[in-house]
């Protein structure tokens, strides 16, 4: 065991490079709704319970398929109401056992990112070659279904090893080169992209994906009531729009179904997204949009300015 | 270091859900459900009458709500009685007052030690569901199935005999079950059970032996989750039922009916300080157009007719 992962320097929000998004905007807006299917008898991976109660677990079971069976269609009529196309961090077991879910989310142009295989799946224990494989076949199974090349990472219940990452840009790499595995969403040192150290030295960013605005951490962790969280979003909103003026900021939403669109949460959420989206110079756009255009524009200016603050690696 | 290679292996995997207890379908692309008269919206109140022992077992874990402290658990006990001596009959006056037809879920150990309350509500001719035999009695995995049955059977058959009801519906202590409890529970003649979290309408559940149909109370609106589970404010519940109503009626314009299940507990609820809020909620729902509270059990029933 380390005593720092080693993906990133340290790199001082202040006097950084500006970054420029796209047509001037101050601020990069991405709703990554988490689509995932949870298993009702998983293995027992040896390092993390998947459920609390012996088999069937039902009240942890059925909220979540709550997510899928009704909460998928209302999620997605408010972000088409305001013109956001949803970047998905998806169980990818989910082509095979809900293809209707991602026909639409295709229909619409929305990214699939992976999210593992099955969110009861846990990467703790895994050989390296095991969780290659899984990455693998994750990436697979959405370039299958979609047609889409998985540019972005988020570990299937956030659970890593240390080799997540280089992985993760390696099987991107043997996929299909540049164009998958460029970036991942399981680091939330920053709100602003960061280059990432990889073994293969390819160049890899971490995209910002709020844990503090993710729905799930706010109403089942922090147990926050609906009409606050609603408050954060647009708080949160507001200083990273102040400070995009100096330089690009990113503001994420991470969303599951079966938590912000229940009847007595949507509200909130779609009354800040009416807030944010109703602003100018807010790039409303997709996870790999983002770190497509920081890797394109802004990657070799970053790297050489933490190397000239930190002294680097 | 590595996993056994059965966690890289997905035997399930493939079209619809990994078990077979029930098919999986979309809310949004089912046909719409018409409520009687045209109703948007069918408001489903659940109030859970329990009994909480104060020699609490707690196998295989200790219910929600109940004792904590070593025994006896005076304070847990008898501020769970409370609901039933006093709580329950602001709630009967709150539901008088706003039209609300109720639906009271009786764990049948209640039932035996609560006569005149059992009588107040036989006599409002309000519906009764079995909430099990008590709080201390759950279902879970690995029970032993004999003993599981002849739990139901009892929690059953007593209720039915001291309500002189047909005792349709069921609601899991907890919501808890064990692998054979749909079974169970429809070999015993009941047609709806109200633990699955999964859905916002009812869906056919399989089961062994006979049809059974899923009902969706909703556990995240439920009392004891917003303000025992997630310490929200009284006036946040408030605002979340409210906020669910709106939704759920703004739906079902292009949707078809939907359901708006409150479960609630007298013993929280019916205090003193929160009594207010049930009575507003119930004011605001009621004062909408297109609100039809009803009975769990005749709104399976329109149901049923609706997709005929």
């Amino acid at each position: 065991m380390k005593e720092d992962p080693g993906f990133y320097d340290y790199w001082p929000y202040d006097n950084r490079p500006k970054i420029s998004w796209p047509g001037g905007a101050r601020l990069a807006f991405w709703v990554a709704p988490n689509i995932e299917f949870y298993e009702l008898d998983p293995p027992a991976n040896p390092h993390r319970k998947a459920w609390p109660q012996p088999y069937p677990a039902i009240p942890g079971y059925s909220i979540r398929d709550y997510g899928n069976r009704v909460g998928h269609a209302r999620q997605m009529a408010v972000l088409d109401k305001y013109g956001i196309r949803g970047s998905i961090s998806l169980s990818t077991a989910l082509c095979d056992h809900h293809p209707e879910i991602i026909a639409q989310c295709a229909q619409r142009d929305w990214e699939f990112f992976s999210h593992g295989i099955y969110n009861t799946r846990y990467t703790y224990g895994m050989s390296p070659e095991q969780e290659r494989d899984m990455i693998l076949d994750s990436m697979q199974s959405i370039h299958r279904h979609t047609g889409q090349h998985c540019a972005g990472y988020l570990a299937p219940a956030l659970s890593h090893s240390e080799l997540t990452l280089d992985l993760f840009a390696e099987v991107g790499t043997a996929l299909a080169g540049p164009d998958a595995g460029f970036y991942t969403c399981d680091l939330f040192h920053d709100d602003q992209p960061t280059p990432i150290h990889t073994r293969s030295g390819k160049p890899f960013v971490s995209i910002p994906y709020s844990l503090e605005m993710n729905d799930t951490i706010a109403y089942v962790v922090n147990k926050i009531e609906p009409r606050r969280y609603g408050q954060m979003l647009r708080d949160n909103f507001d200083r990273l729009y102040q400070e995009g003026a100096t330089s690009g900021t990113v503001m994420c939403i991470p969303t599951h179904n079966y938590q912000v669109s229940c009847p007595h949460r949507l509200r909130a959420f779609e009354e800040a997204l009416e807030y944010i989206t109703g602003h100018s110079d807010v790039w409303v756009t997709t996870g790999r949009e983002i770190a497509r255009h920081y890797l394109d524009n802004h990657y070799q200016q970053s790297v050489a300015d933490i190397a000239a603050s930190s002294g680097g690696h | 270091m590595a996993l056994d290679k059965t966690h890289l292996e997905y035997p399930r995997r493939g079209y619809g859900m990994d078990h077979d207890r029930y098919d999986w379908s979309m809310l949004s692309e089912r046909p719409a459900v018409r409520w009687p008269n045209n109703a948007k919206l069918a408001l489903w109140v659940n109030v859970g009458l329990q009994f909480f022992p104060l020699n609490q077992q707690g196998k295989p874990f200790g219910v929600p709500g109940g004792m904590t402290m070593p025994y006896p658990d005076l304070r847990h006990y008898s501020l769970r009685d409370y609901g039933n001596r006093v709580g329950i009959y602001r709630f009967l006056r709150a539901f008088d007052e706003h039209g609300i037809t109720p639906t009271f879920a009786f764990n049948t150990r209640l039932a035996e030690r609560a006569p005149y309350l059992l009588h107040k509500i036989l006599k409002r001719g309000d519906e009764i569901i079995c909430h099990g035999w008590s709080m201390d009695s759950l279902h879970y995995g690995g029970m032993e199935p004999a003993q599981e049955a002849e739990l139901i059977e009892r929690s059953l058959g007593r209720l039915r005999e001291l309500s002189g009801q047909a005792i349709s519906g069921w609601l899991s202590p907890a919501r808890n079950e064990s692998e054979h409890t749909p079974d169970l529970l429809a070999a015993n003649g009941v047609q709806y059970f109200c633990d699955w979290a999964n859905d916002d309408m009812p869906y056919d559940f399989r089961t062994d032996t006979g049809a059974l149909v899923a009902m969706p109370l909703s556990s995240e609106l439920e009392d004891s989750y917003v303000l025992m589970n997630n310490l929200h404010s009284e006036q946040s519940w408030l605002e979340q039922v409210c906020d669910a109503c709106d939704l759920l009626l703004q739906e079902a314009a292009s949707g078809g009916g939907r359901i708006l299940a409150l479960n609630i507990h007298p013993w929280l609820l019916g205090q003193p300080h929160r009594i207010g809020k049930l009575e507003q909620a119930l004011a605001y729902i009621t004062s909408q157009s297109g609100v039809w509270s009803a009975g769990a059990g005749d709104i399976l029933a329109a149901w049923r007719q609706s997709a005929q």
